[in-house]
């Protein structure tokens, strides 16, 4: 039976030898040409610049010995831009889009060792729930072909679920990391805003995006972390907080760690068997020494408008630069046609269905008259949830509020293709439980906890104070130690 | 405005988004658009007076850097992806502006 491959295990066999880099990378291409046509994960497989790449680590094993990501193959959203490589954000207007530059977390990986396999297949912009958005057709759930991935970062959860690549880097705006990472029981991590450079991010909501890794253990999204996070001088919101080294702080030794439960947020609408995973969870941490704390997030339950009111405005301002001018696509020229006939016949043959719908509303909210009602209005709301995880967590070092607050990462497991398609709001409410972390900034993370009767996967989610990776990685860590979840393949991948 | 908006309505949003929308497009964000915002209504009720609001989560900035003249974008660069460039003037053309 083919088992798992982790960050870990490749990262310490090619450092000790026992494995090339050009190994590795030939069988991950390999499993990518045999699954990905049923998957369609990838929007793009850069077989020939990997091979190259994994050939010159191997020549030169000295510069690369204590390298932290030494041979791993990545795969990128397609979202990241790659110098070179088309990057597309899964979208018909940037379907020739070549990046004269690479992202800042893309350097970053290749300066520790990564291997770049290819650009993963997304909602359009980052915008969805389940990758139906995407241009160039969903991804499917590795666990059941017919059902969503999650999204929007479905293409690169899907790609680490089915044992392509060990490790994936999505982009979180509301979620987009955390809930494909549950939908395919998978681990996925969206830092604290600021901890990762958002350079060479297109962006969508540029004061919610983070990217963050996709990971098969937490172990191996904090050794990722470790390399992408830190201040960068070309993203003037990174911050300047050190980056500590992630994996040496998981000892399994949780402490007396206080976990908060929002129990009343939870009472409805969470799926009986999505609750009965999360409470065996908790059972789990609370004997290896965690306490549970009920907590109220009394605005918690506004999250979703308020997230749909301020990610819209900012998508509708940032997706303007798209006007058939400097790059991406352009409609073809027709007789008499002015440059305002230009913007707006590229734009309407260039954007997909749901990323009108949202440009369509953010423009609205932002206009004259409405401001006021709608974005400030879900502005002044946005700080009271911010204020919520404020309280629970307590003052720094208090010692009295909680040290995570956890939830399910999703209300449902994943759901069939095509299910949700015609009804925006019901689609919205996926996000139920993951948007607050991207309006209040803070770190949070999706642990496999389980599966469903119908061997769907359920995830965990914690969310941590600004700042404090760390605890959420230990405790992660700490429960798939006691637990198999993180070791489980989905069928397509044991074949 | 909760509740349904009209063709004229989401035409005026349309042109300020610069979409050139379709007749079934207008009908199908007509609706969508007025239950959406129906949906997010209910933040009319929070009372949030005095409350600032929040445009940013950030609270320490980077250190700013110096403003001196740096390598950019070399212009071959910048023009590679432009639908309609003219690389020999180092511009993006667009359709006639200009009488």
């Amino acid at each position: 039976m083919m088992t798992a491959a982790t960050l870990r295990g490749v990262r310490d066999e090619v450092r000790a030898r026992s494995r090339s880099a050009t190994e590795v990378c030939r069988e991950a291409l390999g499993r990518i040409a045999a699954l990905d046509p049923q998957l369609h994960a990838f929007n793009t497989v850069t077989a020939d610049a990997a091979l190259a790449r994994a050939e010159a680590i191997d020549r030169d094993p000295d510069r690369w010995r204590d390298a932290p990501l030494a041979g791993v193959p990545v795969a990128l959203k397609d979202n990241l831009c790659t110098r070179g490589v088309r990057t597309t954000a899964s979208s018909r207007v940037l379907q020739s889009f070549v990046p004269p530059y690479s992202a800042t977390v893309v350097d970053r990986l290749e300066a520790a060792g990564a291997i770049v396999l290819g650009k993963t297949n997304c909602d359009e912009f980052a915008m969805g729930s389940s990758n139906e958005n995407s241009a160039f057709g969903p991804v499917r759930n590795p666990w059941a072909l017919e059902r969503i991935p999650g999204g929007s970062s479905g293409g690169s959860a899907a790609a680490v679920a089915s044992n392509l690549t060990p490790l994936a880097l999505g982009s979180d705006t509301g979620g987009s990391i955390r809930q494909p990472a549950a939908l395919c029981g998978v681990v996925g991590l969206k830092p604290t805003y600021g901890r990762v450079s958002r350079y060479g991010l297109i962006a969508f909501g540029s004061s919610l995006d983070q990217i963050g890794p996709i990971t098969r253990t937490a172990y191996d999204a904090a050794v990722a972390l470790s390399v992408i996070a830190g201040a960068d001088p070309a993203d003037a919101t990174s911050a300047p907080e050190p980056v500590p080294d992630y994996a040496a702080g998981l000892t399994g030794d949780i402490g007396r760690a206080r976990i908060g439960v929002p129990r009343r947020l939870l009472e409805q609408g969470v799926d009986a068997d999505v609750s009965r995973a999360i409470d065996a969870a908790l059972d789990v941490l609370r004997s290896r020494g965690a306490t549970l704390v009920d907590i109220d997030l009394p605005h918690a339950k506004y999250a979703i408008p308020v997230y749909y009111l301020v990610a819209t405005a900012e998508a509708s301002s940032n997706l303007a630069r798209y006007d058939g001018v400097r790059y991406g696509y352009r409609a073809p020229a027709a007789k008499d046609q002015s440059l305002r006939t230009m913007y707006g016949q590229t734009r309407a043959q260039g954007f997909g269905p749901e990323v009108k719908r949202r440009i369509m509303l953010g423009t609205y909210v932002l206009s004259a008259g409405y401001y006021d009602a709608y974005y400030l209005k879900a502005q002044q709301v946005r700080t009271l949830i911010l204020r919520d995880y404020d309280e629970a967590f307590g003052p720094a070092g208090s010692g009295g509020g909680v040290d995570v607050v956890a939830m399910p990462t999703s209300p449902t497991t994943a759901f069939p293709i095509g299910e949700r398609v015609s009804d925006p709001i019901q689609m919205y409410l996926a996000d139920v439980f993951t948007v607050s972390a991207n309006l209040a900034g803070l770190p949070a993370i999706s642990v496999p906890c389980g599966f469903t009767a119908e061997r769907l996967p359920v995830g965990l989610q914690m969310t941590g104070r600004r700042f404090d990776e760390a605890t959420l990685l230990r405790l992660a860590d700490a429960y798939e130690r006691d637990t198999e979840w993180s070791k489980q393949l989905p069928p397509i991948a044991t074949r | 405005m909760p509740s349904g908006f009209t063709r004229e309505q989401v035409t005026a949003i349309a042109a300020l988004a610069q979409l050139e929308l379709n007749d079934a497009e207008l009908d199908l964000f007509a609706r969508q658009l007025g239950d959406i915002l129906e949906a997010a209504d209910e933040v009319q009720r929070v009372d949030t007076t005095g409350v600032p609001p929040t445009a940013s989560v950030v609270r320490r900035h980077a250190s700013d850097r110096a403003d001196e003249v740096r390598p950019c974008l070399d212009r071959d660069e910048a023009l590679a992806n432009a639908p309609d460039p003219a690389p020999e003037a180092g511009l993006f053309k667009v359709p006639r502006v200009i009488g």
